[in-house]
């Protein structure tokens, strides 16, 4: 029976990990190594690092720290920020990346998934969408939500799915950073349009809302969190032990 | 010392950090007689079998792996790295393995229920079948190990080591003699991964049987 995942994910800017965290014993708490290093030790399933540095300077950075992070941690780690050709890929899969995550750069190029797919599997190539209800629809947003597409979501994560996304971020631009659960309405709705495994991401506030997602919609596959994680609000290995106690199928 | 085999085919980096973590010596080479002086072999792979199996042979090495194994020598085949050792696979089309393991390999579409999601990616238990494999000794039975594959090993039920279960029991790791497959990423299996690693690089001459 295969596990339900649970994913932190870290901003990266320039070799550093962007929002505060707040951790007891660690010694650098905005070095991705050592919180990498962590979050594994607490039992993450995965890792997501974004990259969010603006400069090829902070790019070098992101990559050298990439590198530094998989000869230490033994998980799967995926990429995002800044993808938006096959080389980019080539980049960071090169850094030991297991997959990469496109979400405007697949909306710019729209070969994008079709080629990384083709060229490294379905399985490294994720869709991350950031979704928000605009007038009853969900719209596509690109340049981290800030620009409405105009692109209907569902179809937009169908359509990139038969273009050989092996995974998708479900981001619910309405429910996050509300800590009120994930969007349970939009994940219904995605998980019924594609059969490949689906992330949840936005809107987990506490423990309870991870086993509600699990619960009330068992085929999603994992869920993603930030700041809960960072600021220790919701602990991975607490999170982890109610989720089992709850029959909820985890890695303890 | 432990080799790995470099015949082009994906990215070597975590499997080779992996081995350095638990304190092995590790290099990573397309060099027969460096395998040849090397204590153990891994086999990796990823991507598609027809086009992996085609490379070990155009690079000559897969007669040497075949020698060797004969020998003695433990060998270790990660993913696409275990399905080659088979005797042959059935993805798209009909293609040939080492044969240093009796069995096929088969999309696991054909046993699995079609409201499944393909591949089977995520952290799966470990069940252990024919007993305890010494690969296993740092580890329990129900620990999970991450997958991510599209076919699996079938007809080898004499070697199987242990299964997971995805709607079927899923070949995850075989073992005949000095010969050992893994179809999971022991890299990226966390902990539980890296004492899988590291029972195969303590293994003696005389446990393997």
């Amino acid at each position: 029976m295969i596990t339900k995942r649970i994913i932190p994910c870290l901003d990266v800017r320039d070799g550093r990990v962007v929002k505060g965290v707040n951790f007891e014993g660690l010694r650098d708490v905005s070095s991705p190594v050592e919180l990498a290093k962590f979050y594994s030790e607490c039992g993450a399933d995965e890792l997501v690092f974004y990259d969010i540095t603006a400069s090829s300077d902070g790019r070098k950075l992101f990559t050298d720290i990439l590198c530094e992070t998989a000869a230490n941690v033994f998980i799967p780690l995926t990429v995002g920020g800044g993808i938006n050709t096959v080389a980019d890929f080539d980049r960071v899969l090169k850094c030991g990346a297991d997959k990469v995550s496109v979400n405007s750069g697949a909306i710019r190029n729209p070969n994008l998934i079709y080629e990384a797919a083709k060229l490294y599997g379905d399985q490294c190539v994720v869709l991350s969408a950031d979704i928000k209800r605009v007038d009853g629809v969900f719209r596509v947003f690109a340049k981290g939500g800030r620009e409405n597409t105009g692109i209907e979501a569902i179809d937009w994560i169908k359509h990139c799915v038969n273009n050989g996304a092996g995974e998708i971020v479900v981001n619910s631009i309405d429910t996050d950073g509300v800590k009120q659960g994930f969007d349970l309405e939009m994940l219904e709705k995605v998980c019924d349009a594609v059969s490949v495994p689906v992330i949840a991401s936005g809107g987990a506030g506490k423990i309870q809302d991870f086993i509600t997602l699990f619960n009330t919609l068992p085929k999603v596959d994992a869920g993603l969190a930030a700041s809960i994680f960072h600021f220790g609000e919701v602990k991975i290995s607490d999170l982890k032990n109610e989720m089992h106690k709850a029959g909820i199928p985890t890695r303890l | 010392m432990v080799a790995i085999v470099d015949y082009g085919v994906g990215n070597l980096f975590s499997l080779k950090s992996s081995f350095a973590a638990i304190g092995a010596e590790v290099t990573v080479t397309d060099d027969s007689d460096v395998l040849r002086n090397a204590d153990k072999i891994i086999l990796p792979g990823v991507g598609a079998f027809e086009d992996a199996a085609k490379k070990l042979r155009d690079s000559g090495l897969d007669v040497v792996i075949k020698e060797l194994a004969a020998e003695g020598k433990p060998l270790m085949g990660i993913c696409l790295g275990m399905q080659l050792l088979f005797d042959k696979s059935y993805e798209y089309g009909e293609h040939n393995g080492l044969g240093l393991i009796k069995g096929s390999v088969k999309s696991i579409g054909d046993v699995i229920p079609s409201k499944l999601k393909i591949p089977h990616i995520g952290w799966n238990p470990l069940i252990f079948k024919n007993g305890t494999n010494p690969l296993f000794r740092y580890i329990n039975e129900g620990d999970c190990v991450y997958f991510v594959h599209s076919y699996y090993a079938c007809d080898c039920d004499d070697a199987v080591i242990a299964v997971s279960e995805y709607g079927a029991n899923l070949t995850a790791a075989v073992a005949d003699k000095n010969v050992f497959g893994c179809q999971f990423h022991p890299e990226k299996s966390g902990k539980t991964g890296l004492a899988i690693l590291k029972a195969f690089v303590d293994m003696k001459e005389e446990e393997i049987c």
